[in-house]
């Protein structure tokens, strides 16, 4: 995989403690006539951490997260949960390995006959426990998602996220070594999204559970992954810690799957953008140490000339500061190769995108 | 209308309801079992096996597509089998309870086929095998169609069993036709009907009542 911005000492909370690998995936294919669905993935989830895998709709994503429990047959590769081997299992080997696994959907797939406990409490119910048995762990689950007197309501009675919070519920009710995610959030409006992700790392937490999600979605990647895959017509193109990807972007999909949670140049500006002119315009890419200093007013010092902030902002994510900046760089009284050469030497990433020439 | 005919009414009334309740009952016995195996061995079913799809719904169209009076006749041999005798009540609901069968199956299986594939997908992903589904899933979530579709056979075999006077078997089709039609009593043609439709009523009435219960969809 590429290299990407080297974290701060002592900023990164995964990668050395968390090295127990709950899911093994060793160069899988699954192909769909022609096309290729799922065309060699290699992937490792470690246990406790959050694992984002995004990409667009058609990526194969949710293929290859079908393929994690059997619900889908991959052509060739290995997966294994926990060191066992799933692929080849049939059908009656791998339902007591799904136990292990518990899944979140986009549309909850709730029983509508069912009341929400009862709903909880059904791979239970599959497992063999005893009704009491069942019952009280259903009820020690709602009590967790926060829906305790939703108990005896049936799911149509329930908003979105409520029926989400029963899913969520649900697929722990096994107690399983690993959540699946897919696309849990992409049905809810973007407050209860928030909620339902924070549901989802208060769980990651407390219970030090393992979960996988995919998402077309970067804010959800961004909010509680610790690390991030991105997968493109099949295959994972990048992958790494979310800010380190998120700071340094070197796919062209990932580039346009952030565009829409990165500063972005003001159109206005981004149309009059010309080869040459009074004002140069500056795309700065920081994360890290770039970041964390005085970067524009050592900038301002050490460089005659004037420039000023256009637009951008610094972002905190996994607690690392990861920003781009735009910056108008007045050409007649100040260097443009200067001031390139000054933000390179503080680890700051530069691109010139062009010139304006009357200020706006 | 006098007190025999009142008496023949009311003993007509039993036999139609006895003979719709008994191969109503049958038909979902083993019409609901072979609608869910209609719909498991399909194409992307949960025990998909096209071959005995195909018997099975040969066979299902070939009895559908026999007309009733026609079956009736046809299945004596059959009738004689099971009841002992081809003439009467009893021997009716034989006919009406094999025509009903895969009636009642077509209909289940429509709302079996409804049933939406995520749900499915989440009892399977969460350990479940074919049981569970049909159990947990398939057939609750179905419910309320199942019994709807039960109440239009039940409506349906009270005007099939009408038919069954051919054999010997009463009701108030029989009645209806033998008095009201061939003996041109009027009043007792419209006894019959009156009391026809009260029972047809009455019946889709309970229905609708059960579904409206069942239904948790919201």
């Amino acid at each position: 995989m590429t290299q990407h911005f080297a974290p701060i000492e002592g900023a990164s909370p995964v990668d050395t403690a968390l090295s127990e690998t709950v899911v093994r995936i060793v160069d899988l294919r699954r192909r769909f006539g022609q096309t290729p669905a799922v065309d060699g993935v290699s992937l490792t989830v470690r246990k406790g951490e959050v694992l984002g895998i995004i990409g667009r709709s058609g990526a194969g994503k949710s293929t290859l997260i079908r393929c994690l429990n059997g619900l889908e047959r991959p052509d060739s590769g290995q997966i294994f949960v926990e060191g066992r081997e799933i692929t080849g299992l049939s059908e009656r080997d791998l339902q007591p390995l799904r136990r292990r696994i518990g899944m979140i959907f986009q549309h909850f797939n709730l029983l509508s006959a069912k009341t929400v406990e009862e709903n909880v409490a059904l791979p239970l119910k599959i497992e063999g426990q005893s009704r009491d048995e069942r019952l009280r762990r259903a009820a020690e689950l709602l009590e967790l998602v926060g829906l305790a007197d939703k108990a005896k309501a049936y799911p149509a009675a329930l908003s979105g996220g409520q029926k989400q919070r029963v899913g969520i519920a649900r697929a722990l009710a096994a107690r399983p070594a690993v959540l699946l995610s897919d696309e849990a959030t992409s049905a809810l409006d973007p407050e209860t999204t928030r909620s339902i992700l924070a549901l989802l790392k208060d769980i990651n937490q407390k219970l030090g559970l393992t979960i996988l999600l995919i998402t077309h979605e970067l804010e959800v990647v961004r909010s509680i992954a610790d690390r991030v895959a991105v997968i493109d017509a099949g295959r994972i193109v990048e992958e790494g810690q979310v800010w380190s990807i998120f700071a340094d972007p070197r796919t062209e999909v990932t580039r346009s799957l952030l565009a829409g949670i990165r500063p972005q140049l003001p159109q206005a500006i981004a149309t009059r953008l010309t080869g040459v002119g009074r004002e140069a315009i500056l795309r700065v890419d920081i994360a890290g140490e770039a970041a964390r200093r005085p970067l524009l007013q050592e900038l301002a010092t050490s460089v005659p000339g004037r420039f000023r902030l256009v637009h951008g902002g610094i972002d905190t994510i996994q607690g690392e500061p990861v920003g781009t900046l735009f910056l108008g760089v007045d050409t007649a009284s100040r260097g443009i190769a200067e001031t390139i050469e000054f933000l390179n030497a503080r680890k700051a990433r530069v691109e010139v995108l062009g010139y304006v020439t009357d200020n706006a | 209308m006098s007190q025999t005919m009142l008496e023949l009414l009311l003993r007509s009334l039993w036999e139609t309801v006895l003979m719709t309740a008994a191969s109503g009952l049958i038909s979902l016995v083993f019409g609901l079992p072979l609608g869910l195996a209609l719909v498991a061995t399909d194409r992307g079913g949960i025990a998909c096996n096209r071959w005995v799809n195909g018997i099975l719904g040969a066979l299902v169209n070939g009895f559908r597509s026999v007309p009733f009076i026609i079956l009736l006749v046809a299945l004596i041999p059959v009738t004689r089998l099971i009841v002992g005798t081809s003439i009467g009540t009893w021997a009716a609901i034989v006919p009406l309870a094999i025509a009903a069968t895969p009636y009642y199956a077509r209909i289940a299986e429509v709302s079996l086929r409804e049933v939406d594939r995520g749900l499915i997908e989440a009892v399977r992903a969460m350990g479940g095998g074919r049981w569970a589904i049909i159990r947990e899933v398939l057939v609750p979530e179905a419910l309320p169609g199942i019994v709807a579709g039960f109440t239009v056979t039940l409506v349906t075999l009270v005007g099939a069993s009408a038919m069954a006077g051919a054999i010997g078997a009463g009701g108030l089709g029989d009645l209806a036709i033998r008095y009201g039609y061939q003996r041109f009593e009027t009043a007792v043609m419209v006894a019959v009907v009156a009391v026809l439709i009260v029972l047809v009523c009455g019946i889709q009435w309970i229905g609708d009542r059960l579904v409206t219960r069942l239904d948790r969809r919201g």
